[in-house]
């Protein structure tokens, strides 16, 4: 038996359906999630998706945040569910405070698509041990409120205790600080980024690269080794 | 019936381009002297029933788990004025 992921439909989520077929591709079982259901359907692993949930309206992520999906998910996240939030759902992530800091519209003002190059810095997490430590990866970038900040002594924290998971290289897309583009909490099971590796896993399109997959193969390994 | 309202801004030491990109265009309309704009929300609660102590508390509660971050966000929260409705306004 394979493992099997949810992934949350929040209104105006847009790559739910890419990142269920991302988790196929590698190998294991996509279990779709409705954001008014509190039932989490017994699945092993989570993935918040991008888009622009609730229209963005307030602050991104921020009514997402209340929906009767994310009572259960932020209790299961406290105790060791694995959770990936993606662009929207690394919002939503901060914005439920499991990861800490918050995301703001970018530095420039616009909004930016493009194929981004990250350094994977952490190798450890649940969702990255199909990487190797420092690895340069290309994904595909495009988001309007992309700029990560934390106060100094977060920031500090993160950096010191390697959670500061995948980096911006050469190019800073958005304004984040210290060119963060994804992080995890302590434990090692939640990270939010803002690129979206589900864009990145068939060689025909996207980028011509299958620099995501590792995400989606990286969980399968974690959950079949825990099984 | 009362108005209750939320201001909220992001603190000090955040980055805000929007207000940047406003005071920028300042000296082009011909607005000179101002040295630094920074843009917030403000919400404007109509309350049923008395704003006393309770109310307030609970506004606050809302406040500061919703409507602000407080990680990048301060927020006030003040009683601006009691509001009756006006003479012949249609229900």
């Amino acid at each position: 038996m394979t493992a099997r992921i949810g992934v949350v439909t929040f209104p105006g989520s847009l790559d739910d359906r890419d990142t269920q077929r991302a988790i196929r591709l590698a190998g294991a079982e996509p279990v779709a999630l409705w954001h008014k259901d509190k039932d989490l359907k017994q699945v092993d692993a989570v993935v918040l998706p991008g888009g622009f949930s609730y229209g963005d309206y307030l602050r991104a992520g921020a009514i997402s945040r209340f929906s009767p999906v994310m009572e259960t998910l932020i209790d299961q996240a406290k105790a060791g569910l694995p959770v990936l939030g993606i662009c929207n759902g690394f919002q939503v992530l901060t914005e439920a405070h499991l990861l800490p800091g918050a995301m703001l519209g970018n530095d420039h003002l616009h909004f930016i698509c493009r194929d981004q190059k990250l350094r994977v810095e952490n190798t450890e997490t649940a969702w990255t041990l199909d990487y190797e430590a420092g690895q340069e990866i290309h994904i595909p970038l495009k988001n309007m409120d992309g700029r990560y900040v934390a106060d100094s002594y977060t920031l500090d924290q993160l950096e010191a205790e390697g959670r500061v998971v995948f980096r911006y290289v050469d190019f800073n897309p958005n304004g984040s600080l210290r060119d963060i583009a994804g992080i995890t909490n302590a434990a090692g099971n939640v990270v939010g980024l803002m690129p979206h590796p589900e864009h990145a896993v068939e060689s025909l399109i996207g980028t011509g690269r299958t620099d995501g997959l590792p995400f989606f193969t990286s969980i399968l390994k974690k959950l079949v080794a825990a099984s | 019936m009362a108005r209750v309202v939320v201001d909220v801004m992001l603190k000090p030491e955040i980055l805000d381009p929007q207000g940047q990109a406003v005071q920028r265009a300042l000296p082009r309309l011909g607005f000179d002297g101002i040295s630094d704009v920074r843009q917030g929300k403000r919400f404007e609660l109509e309350v049923d029933g008395p704003v006393d102590d309770a109310a307030l508390a609970r506004i606050h509660e809302l406040a500061e788990t919703f409507l602000a971050n407080t990680v990048i966000e301060n927020f006030t929260v003040k009683v601006e004025e009691a509001v009756e409705p006006a003479v012949g306004a249609e229900k």
